[in-house]
């Protein structure tokens, strides 16, 4: 089996230690993050991660397991990246002059759809969103022309097939809760699991 | 401080409103049910001791000589009375000392709840005196861990604290209370159990799809193999789970954490799984056609190489967490569930069958170990003594009615290999971190977890010297140890591996000890050094009826190895019997 790019999406109580408890799953079993984001999700008081690294399918399923296991995670998933809409968002500080003198840095801009946030007289930052290989060769291009900074964001990604999962996080809320929010993967998931 | 406690009484005895967190603390223990406490006090848990001088008559507070000592305790005691374990410890040093036996009752599932000190909230991170990190420092080993900085938060964080110690898997929690939190006075209005938490789901709904494909597997087995851990005790499940195997007529081996679920001697019990468990189960392992796994996770220890563990056959695995359903072994059906609801519904759907055959192919096995090791371990043919005809004579002498603690090491697997037992609960010894010092604690705690049985502690030379201090909570409370200590004068597994495995280079294990009976004495312990075989039985018998704590030490041969033996990074199969064999 072939390492490959995995995101894996967690949903978590809103709890301080939290985030040390699920960054020492993947320390111990020495495996590095890629990428890491955590924010409030649209239900209230529920949080969560999206942790971006590179492994077998193997290993990353039994790390979701743990993770899940852990007593203030409500979900987590992993998915490649054919399954995903995925974002990252990068800013870039420029010096002003190097723009208003040549045209070119100015077409750069407009052909990697960057937007200016803040103008100043001696620099301006630009943001572009997207995939790493679109905000690495933003770099590039700019590099010549005196790139002063540069910054990137963890990703935030968007599972394709997550359907209700809205409603399914507010089922958690309740005691007994709806088959659906008590997946069993070893029955739904039964061609994947029950096999040698 | 006088005028404070008094205060404090004559609100509580009036209007049980305004309470201070240290009483919110004990409160939340006596609700729980919790009768006994081990503990160490110290600076920053001092306000909680505060509070339970007034709580004498309700709780029973063990003072240890190390917060080791105390996890340890609580953690005997949870296993023999199936209860949650508690301690407290003070700040720094006293919560650091606790990590080995957290970290022990993560990996063996074992339910404890320990209350830590800390420095006031407002010192936090300021490297104050005795302040640790302890939440970081206990993350990896506990199943949950909470700072407490608000006593208001006390009931509602220790109701939890019990409901996951002690719910699904079982493991240990830890609660740091800062200072000010213990001290300070909050309007109390009671406390309520905790039953659900949203983010956490101890066991699933059953669903009877998976109980139905595991049941068909069962029917059409030729030599089905029942292997199981302690899942089954933590489950409260044995009875359920003897149902189970006597319909379907199933032999069963069990894990070092599983033993004593099912008698000893249950005619299908086989034995014990693993690197020196018994023969049979072990070779057969991989013969059986359909292997049934329940409560148990596939620990290396058992499994020995994985690539050539139970290939051929189908594997049914139960177990109450899923994330050790094809963690080590690939399930062809997991059932994911409460063994004890399981169980019953798997019992209902499963023809009653025997298994003559492959019940004798077992009794071939055990013929074979007995011939080759069993016999000469528990009766010698040299006048030099073995660990195993102690255990045998012990067996006879308590009817396998006793609890027995073990350490880590020879002594540990040859009690394992050899003790009856005739109920569950009754085997307590640390199987998955394999901590040495464990011993002589856990027997503690296991005496208060039920004063009604015999408790012996059997030890080694070695891990008796790491926890020896714990004589002095003997000493001073007299719970009822009978103390064997089997003396090598090596550290005897760690000399074995050295002569099998590393040229006989016996690096730094010829440990010495001191007169262990002459400090017993000093403890007020009575006690005794046996050599002789002539002498063996009524020293055993004199420690079993003395009134009170015993320890005896017994000579043992020095360079004894314990077999069979499934050398690391070998198949089950290959299983081997004797030095030569390796």
């Amino acid at each position: 089996m072939q390492k490959k790019e995995y995101t894996i999406t967690v949903y978590t109580e809103n709890q301080i230690g939290l985030l040390n408890r699920i960054a020492i799953i993947f320390s111990r079993r020495k495996i590095n993050i890629e990428s890491l984001n955590t924010s409030p999700t649209e239900v209230d008081s529920v949080h969560r991660f999206t942790i971006v690294i590179n492994e077998i399918e193997d290993v990353v399923s039994k790390l979701c397991r743990q993770i899940e296991k852990q007593v203030e995670v409500l979900k987590a998933y992993y998915n490649t990246e054919e399954e995903i809409v995925w974002q990252e968002l990068a800013l870039y500080k420029v010096s002003t002059d190097a723009i208003a003198e040549k045209v070119k840095v100015e077409r750069l801009l407009r052909e990697y759809g960057a937007r200016a946030v803040a103008i100043r007289k001696d620099y301006t930052v630009f943001e572009t969103t997207g995939h790493r290989e679109e905000t690495d060769n933003l770099i590039k291009a700019l590099e010549p022309y005196g790139l002063i900074e540069f910054v990137r964001s963890a990703r935030v990604a968007i599972i394709k097939g997550s359907s209700d999962f809205h409603e399914r996080l507010k089922e958690f809320e309740y005691k007994e809760p709806g088959e659906d929010a008590i997946e069993n993967e070893f029955l739904d998931k039964k061609e994947e699991v029950f096999s040698m | 401080m006088e005028t404070l406690t008094l205060e404090k009484e004559k609100k509580t005895s009036t209007a049980p409103t305004q309470v201070s967190g240290g009483v919110a603390v004990l409160e939340a223990f006596i609700a729980e049910g919790v009768e006994t406490i081990f503990g160490y006090p110290g600076g920053a848990i001092m306000p909680i001791y505060d509070a339970l001088y007034d709580y004498k008559e309700k709780l029973q507070h063990i003072l240890v000589r190390h917060e080791q000592g105390a996890i340890h305790a609580a953690q005997g005691y949870a296993r023999v009375s199936g209860r949650t374990g508690v301690v407290f410890a003070t700040s720094g040093p006293g919560a650091t000392n606790l990590v080995t036996g957290l970290a022990d009752a993560m990996i063996d599932s074992t339910p404890v709840v320990c209350i830590t000190g800390q420095v006031f909230a407002h010192l936090l991170g300021t490297d104050a005196f005795q302040e640790t990190d302890v939440i970081n420092i206990t993350t990896p080993v506990t199943k949950w861990n909470y700072q407490v900085t608000d006593a208001t938060e006390i009931p509602a964080v220790l109701a939890k604290a019990f409901y996951i110690a002690g719910s699904g898997r079982p493991g240990p929690v830890l609660i740091d209370i800062t200072k000010n939190a213990q001290l300070q006075l909050f309007e109390y209005s009671g406390y309520n159990k905790c039953d659900h938490i949203r983010s956490y789901r101890p066991k699933p709904i059953v669903r009877k799809e998976y109980i139905q494909e595991a049941a068909k597997l069962i029917n059409e087995a030729e030599r089905p193999f029942v292997i199981f851990g302690q899942g089954v005790i933590l489950g409260k499940a044995e009875k359920e789970f003897k149902k189970f195997i006597e319909k379907a007529g199933i032999p069963a081996a069990w894990t070092i954490m599983g033993m004593s679920a099912i008698p000893t001697d249950h005619p299908l019990g086989v034995g014990m799984l693993g690197m020196h468990g018994n023969y049979g189960p072990n070779v057969l392992t991989n013969e059986c056609d359909v292997l049934i796994a329940v409560g148990m996770r596939f620990d290396d220890r058992v499994t020995g190489r994985l690539d050539k563990y139970a290939k051929q056959a189908k594997v049914i695995h139960l177990d109450i967490d899923p994330s050790e359903i094809d963690k080590n072994v690939k399930a062809t059906v997991g059932v994911w569930g409460d063994c004890k609801e399981t169980l019953p519904l798997l019992t209902e759907l499963i023809e009653q069958k025997v298994y003559p055959q492959w019940l004798k192919k077992f009794n071939e096995y055990k013929q074979k170990e007995v011939d080759k090791v069993i016999k000469e371990e528990l009766d010698p043919s040299s006048d030099v003594l073995t660990m195993g005809e102690v255990i045998k004579l012990l067996n006879e002498l308590t009817e396998g009615n006793a609890i027995i603690v073990t350490d880590v090491g020879q002594h540990q697997m040859v009690a394992c290999r050899y003790a009856k037992y005739n109920q569950s609960k009754s085997n307590v010894t640390s199987g998955g971190l394999g901590t040495m010092g464990y011993a002589l604690p856990a027997a503690i705690g296991a005496a208060y977890g039920d004063p009604s049985r015999t408790t012996v502690a059997i030890i080694g030379d070695g891990g008796f010297q790491m926890t020896v201090q714990e004589l002095g909570t003997i000493m001073q409370f007299k719970p009822n140890v009978k103390i064997i200590i089997l003396n090598n004068q090596f550290l005897g597994m760690v000399r074995q591996w050295q002569q099998l495995f590393h040229e006989k280079r016996y690096s730094f294990v010829d440990i010495t000890s001191p007169d262990f009976v002459q400090v017993a004495k000093g403890y007020y312990i009575p006690g005794k050094t046996v050599c002789k075989r002539e002498e063996l039985r009524s020293s055993l018998k004199e420690m079993l009826d003395n009134h009170g704590s015993y320890l005896l030490e017994v000579m043992v041969g020095k360079e004894n190895n314990v077999f069979p033996m499934v050398p690391q990074g070998r198949g089950v199969a290959e299983c081997v019997l004797c030095k030569e064999e390796i």
